[in-house]
């Protein structure tokens, strides 16, 4: 499984690759955490769907990382077409059939490519907080916003912890990306799926009916991001969103163990 | 240690109702070179990804180096394949893209230059798979088989795209390893290439098995033929007479007459053919080669 992993890295670490996926992370995280201080007096709010976050909240000792709460939904979708891309071209390619040759356990060639994608996911989400904070903490005097509390105790324990939250979410994105890629067979149609549903469908079915943003995958995944939301709580959230990955995970585990691989 | 590198017993892989495989029984000795003959769709690749474990048969049995097709991780770590053409990864160079393979099979790095070099890719290993001809992707797969420094290596039409250099070099590779102790289990729809290097012969047809065994066994089952020509053509008819008179079948083809016989009737008919005042031109014995034998046993031409 080690050997999987190792072997997926390779894939991963190229210039290509690596760099468009950081480069997208870098310019959401950019934007939206600067949107929250250069547009903390808009009418139109500063934060998600027109809220807005006043200076008495980003001064909090949560404030370092609210901007990048808020990112982790972006860092998601990145990780779902990532996760989602380097599955389904293992059939596209054809390459599938050359790695069951060298590791016929089809669970240790998914576990080995899911330790070596989350990996990667976990370099993105890292880079994007470092980022995010950074940003923060440049244009927090410029915003009036305070950061006295921010590198306390409490500031240290609000950035572990929406760090640990966005790093779940990200990973169940990609997870989400992997069982489509799974089922799908083709990068293209699991990523069009996937980011279809998560930036429309989901946004046009609560629009529609708001009751339905506390059983969606999506806003469940996006909910444990932010720590919960005010009308969905993270617990709720992290149960119902565990619910769907971990019965996908299955469904897309089994067909992918006993599915003939004939092309 | 068995002594048998493929065994197959009443193998079947049936598509919805369609049979791509049926109930085929074959074995290849230890050490040799088998070929693995076959039109377009007679079940070849389906048959080797069976004993490669990537489909599930739906009926029989098949063991690989004495370990049942059941249980691929009992035998894949001494088997090399190529199926179906090579399949890489675009956007990673060929070095990478072997890399990756050694990386998951657990294969010392150095294998991965040697084995560049071996194949005559030394000088384009660190250029992307996307911008190789057909014969450097087909170069590149076959190293990519023989990275475990396999005891059997199962090769899918490895000669396809390659310049007639380039087939001679898989050719005289094949035959070094086979020298080397592996068994090579190749198929091609390029019989003639098959009959040079073949010790053994599988013949598919339409997923059944035509003939399995000895190429030296199947040649002798079919029966030699003298091809004679006359130096005026209107004799042409005349030797079939004689031919015909002594019993042989035999046909007027392209200005030449072609007698069944065996190969020391030939004698008699250059004496026959003297006394009748016929000048032959041409008279020459001729064993069938694979294509013919081929295409004689399942009667598609």
């Amino acid at each position: 499984m080690l050997n999987v992993a190792r072997a997926e890295l390779r894939k991963l670490r190229r210039p290509t690759l690596f760099f468009g996926t950081m480069g997208a992370a870098l310019f959401f995280t950019g934007l939206i955490t600067s949107f929250t201080y250069l547009m903390i007096d808009s009418p139109r709010g500063n934060g998600d769907r027109g809220r807005t976050i006043g200076r008495e909240v980003l001064g909090l000792a949560t404030g370092s990382v609210n901007g990048f709460a808020s990112v982790g939904g972006f860092l998601g979708i990145i990780a779902l077409c990532v996760f989602a891309a380097q599955t389904a071209q293992e059939y596209t390619y054809g390459t599938l059939r050359n790695l069951l040759i060298r590791q016929p356990s089809r669970l240790k060639i998914l576990f080995g490519k899911f330790i070596s994608m989350k990996l990667f996911a976990i370099v993105m989400i890292t880079v994007a907080a470092i980022v995010s904070i950074a940003i923060s903490y440049l244009l927090a005097p410029g915003a009036k916003v305070k950061t006295d509390l921010w590198f306390t105790a409490a500031g240290f324990k609000a950035i572990f912890t929406t760090y640990i939250n966005v790093s779940i979410s990200v990973v169940a994105f990609g997870l989400v990306g992997m069982i489509l890629g799974l089922l799908l067979r083709s990068p293209i149609s699991a990523i069009s799926l996937g980011v279809l549903w998560l930036l429309i469908v989901e946004n046009l079915l609560i629009a529609v009916r708001s009751s339905l943003r506390n059983w969606l995958p999506g806003a469940q995944l996006s909910a444990i991001a932010s720590g919960g939301e005010t009308d969905l709580s993270y617990t709720h959230a992290l149960t119902v969103g565990g619910m769907y990955v971990v019965v996908g995970v299955i469904v897309a585990s089994v067909l992918f163990v006993r599915r003939d691989v004939a092309n | 240690m068995p002594n048998t590198a493929i065994s197959v017993s009443d193998l079947s892989k049936k598509y919805d109702d369609r049979l791509a495989v049926s109930h085929i029984n074959f074995e290849v000795p230890l050490g040799t070179v088998c070929g693995f003959v076959g039109p377009n769709g007679s079940g070849k690749t389906t048959t080797m990804r069976m004993l490669l474990g990537l489909i599930t048969p739906t009926t029989g049995q098949g063991h690989i180096l004495g370990e049942p097709i059941e249980h691929p991780d009992k035998y894949l770590s001494q088997v090399g394949a190529m199926i179906e053409g090579p399949a890489f990864y675009p956007a990673l160079s060929g070095y990478e893209n072997l890399m990756v393979l050694a990386k998951l099979g657990g294969f010392p790095i150095e294998r991965v230059q040697q084995l560049l070099d071996k194949v005559g890719l030394k000088e384009r290993g660190k250029s992307k798979y996307k911008t190789y001809s057909l014969g450097m992707k087909q170069r590149l797969g076959i190293a990519a088989a023989l990275l475990p420094e396999p005891k059997l290596l199962m090769l899918d039409e490895p000669t396809n795209g390659l310049d007639p250099e380039g087939i001679q070099e898989v050719r005289a590779l094949l035959r070094d390893l086979a020298n080397e102790g592996t068994t090579v289990f190749v198929s091609s729809h390029l019989l003639s290439e098959l009959e040079i290097i073949s010790d053994h012969i599988v013949m598919l047809r339409k997923g059944e098995i035509v003939f399995a065994g000895p190429i030296g066994e199947l040649m002798a089952q079919q029966q030699p033929t003298i091809i004679a020509k006359s130096l005026n053509p209107s004799d042409l008819n005349r030797i079939v007479e004689i031919a015909e008179a002594a019993g042989h079948h035999a046909v007027i083809r392209n200005d030449t007459v072609h007698i069944l016989a065996e190969m020391d009737w030939a004698v008699v008919l250059n004496r026959a053919a003297f006394d009748a005042g016929i000048t032959l031109a041409q008279l020459a014995p001729q064993l069938p080669n694979l294509e013919e034998t081929f295409f004689e046993m399942t009667g598609d031409k």
